[in-house]
């Protein structure tokens, strides 16, 4: 089976966070930037995947900068096979249907059975990526896994909901998107660490993918962000005082911000 | 935190001290006080460390080591102090276990075993000391006879660190006359019949870490279980002695940067007098002063870690650099401990656990007399 995974790099979730004033894109050049954490989990089901399933390849696509190389180098020291980065200056600015463009003509190139790809990322957050891949590729989207088996090309997922789970099927060419409930990730290896850096990193332009600079980047984006604010302090919590009715208030309350 | 200025041999040595930078915080850094409060020993943790490489580091590639100079090991060990001194001293220790079968197993023991030991899918301890001497290894008495291919060993063996949760013993015995030639040792499995492991010390420090006696009651262990010749234990373990000194300095190291480490945030933070404690030159001195001998221990263990890695002669110099680090780990546990006051003396806050951990290293591997034996004779002999 040849499986690609999508890897994003993005500004540390853990650390301050911050768009540029000038054009409200991420501000990644202050940033850490690390792999999006929850394509570190689609990375691992694609390893255990190729780990059980005999002559397996696993590709890691990556479309950014060139300072996402530190991320394609970290995901390939996890045991992916090699990787594909779409460099190209004319992609700043790209927004999420022009990245699936993009995307999708890399993918039709690499022509593989299973995608796997993060349920979202850190720090877009849009969760629709994996649709707009599936749509311009005819393949179908199994999204939001917590659990995904294989079987010949049959895929089974459940995917978590809110509520439990859906059990959704559909056959290879497809794409998955999981969520960190799927599996515990692999810390690289020290082996890992020095083949990585001996693996093989195909860099591909827009003009490669057969993609013009007006369909990417600021020219060929439908949305932008036209400004931006930074979030306010938290605000004082709310007080209940229980005179006879402080356990009905705190049920209200729990209700009202939808815990219960 | 000022960050460690390190001197590194190779660009790989860097993303290793990176990669475990990184095993140490997401790790050990969450669980350490967890598992010491209870006395667990991280087991499952010990293996995430194996299959990232760290557990074989010093020994060859073809074995599944990673050909690593004792200089980047040990540094590596230091990091993993610095957030929880039994597992590098877990580590440090089966690093040590395995030290008789790569230097001096046959090609055969090597490949059946080595494996899964660098892999640290096996877990070693190290049985050379008993209750009658510890410091005194050339009389040990633990007896093992030759019966056809079979080796019955009888006697008891102490501060088995790893005891119950090894997979494998490297047993010093007397297999020929009295004094250091009549001893041999053994590669005792876990599931050996007659291996007997006794109730659990209930020691100072070090509570995830478990140790224990081992009683050895005709215990059987194959003929092909004996590493080197007969006769060769005493040299076997001296030589696997001088390396983990170096192990237990480096772990002196990073416990001691772990304490300057958190006693620096809170004399930072705690106010006194309208401003931070550590601007009263009392408190910013000692400090200070802490800061410095850690230098001072990483660079003499690191010297005595390069000699080593040159070829060189490196015994006194190893000896030197335990007793001065785990010196230094207690002096700077102990000061860091008056830097937290009233709060350094209570368990909310790791510095009390720093303390009793850093008197053991001052007493395992040599105690720092018998280091201060070694490196007196040598200046006796010396021309």
């Amino acid at each position: 089976m040849k499986i690609v995974v999508l890897v994003k790099q993005v500004p540390d979730s853990g650390a301050e966070r911050n768009l540029r004033a000038e054009d409200n894109t991420v501000d990644r050049a202050s940033a850490n930037n690390v792999i999006n954490e929850m394509d570190e989990y689609a990375l691992e089901e694609a390893l255990r995947i190729q780990e059980a399933h005999g002559g397996s390849t696993v590709t890691v696509l990556t479309m950014g900068p060139e300072r996402a190389t530190e991320s394609i180098r970290k995901a390939l020291s996890m045991g992916p096979d090699g990787a594909v980065h779409v460099l190209d200056d004319a992609l700043s600015g790209t927004d999420a249907l022009g990245t699936s463009k993009v995307l999708a003509a890399a993918l039709k190139r690499l022509e593989p059975d299973l995608v796997l790809c993060g349920a979202e990322s850190t720090d877009a957050r849009g969760q629709v990526l994996p649709h707009m891949l599936a749509e311009r590729l005819g393949v179908a989207a199994l999204t939001g896994a917590r659990k995904l088996t294989v079987d010949g090309s049959q895929l089974t997922i459940e995917r978590q909901t809110e509520e439990g789970y859906e059990v959704v099927t559909a056959a290879t060419p497809a794409i998955v998107s999981v969520w960190d409930t799927i599996n515990e990730p692999r810390y690289p290896s020290f082996k890992g660490i020095m083949a990585a850096k001996k693996k093989p990193v195909e860099t591909l332009t827009l003009a490669d993918l057969g993609v013009s600079a007006d369909e990417a980047g600021w020219a060929g984006a439908l949305t932008t962000v036209a400004s931006h604010a930074k979030r306010p302090p938290r605000s004082a919590g709310v007080k209940v005082t229980d005179d006879g009715e402080g356990g009905t208030k705190l049920v209200e309350f729990l209700v009202s911000e939808k815990f219960v | 935190m000022a960050s460690v200025a390190r001197l590194l041999p190779t660009p790989e040595a860097h993303d290793l001290l990176e990669l475990t930078e990184e095993l140490a915080e997401k790790e050990l850094a969450p669980k350490v006080d967890d598992y010491e409060a209870r006395g667990e020993f991280p087991r499952e943790i010990i293996r995430t460390l194996g299959r990232s490489g760290l557990m074989g580091l010093p020994y060859p590639e073809e074995y599944g080591g990673s050909a690593q100079p004792y200089e980047v090991y040990l540094q590596v060990l230091e990091i993993l102090a610095a957030r929880w001194v039994a597992v590098a001293e877990a580590i440090s220790v089966h690093t040590l276990a395995c030290y008789p079968l790569a230097y001096h197993g046959s090609q055969e023991q090597q490949r059946r075993w080595l494996p899964d030991m660098l892999g640290g899918e096996l877990l070693g301890a190290y049985c050379l000391s008993e209750p009658a001497g510890g410091s005194d290894a050339a009389n040990l008495t633990t007896r093992a006879v030759k019966d056809r291919e079979r080796y019955f060993i009888n006697g008891t063996k102490a501060w088995i660190t790893h005891a119950g949760v090894a997979d494998f013993y490297n047993v010093f015995c007397r297999t020929g006359g009295p004094g250091p030639k009549g001893i041999s040792c053994l590669l005792a499995p876990d599931h050996t019949a007659g291996l007997h492991v006794q109730n659990r010390e209930r020691t100072m420090g070090l509570k995830a870490s478990p140790v224990a006696q081992i009683a050895f009651d005709d215990a059987v262990v194959d003929a092909d279980r004996l590493i080197g010749q007969e006769g060769e234990g005493f040299r076997i373990a001296m030589g696997a002695l001088d390396a983990g000194r170096l192990g237990i300095a480096a772990c002196a190291v990073g416990l001691a940067q772990g304490a300057l480490n958190y006693a620096t945030i809170y004399a930072r933070e705690r106010t006194q007098f309208g401003k931070p404690i550590i601007d009263f030159q009392g408190l910013g001195f000692m400090l200070a002063d802490a800061a410095t001998q850690i230098s001072a221990a990483r660079a003499l263990t690191l010297h005595a870690a390069r000699l080593r890695d040159a070829g060189k002669p490196y015994s006194i110099e190893a000896a030197k650099a335990k007793l001065f680090a785990s010196d230094m780990a207690m002096r700077v546990t102990t000061d860091m401990v008056q830097v937290l006051g009233g709060a350094g003396y209570v368990a909310d806050h790791p510095v009390e656990r720093y303390f009793r951990e850093a008197k053991v290293l001052q007493i395992v591997e040599g105690t720092n007399q018998i280091q201060r034996l070694v490196i007196s004779r040598a200046l006796a002999k010396d021309e």
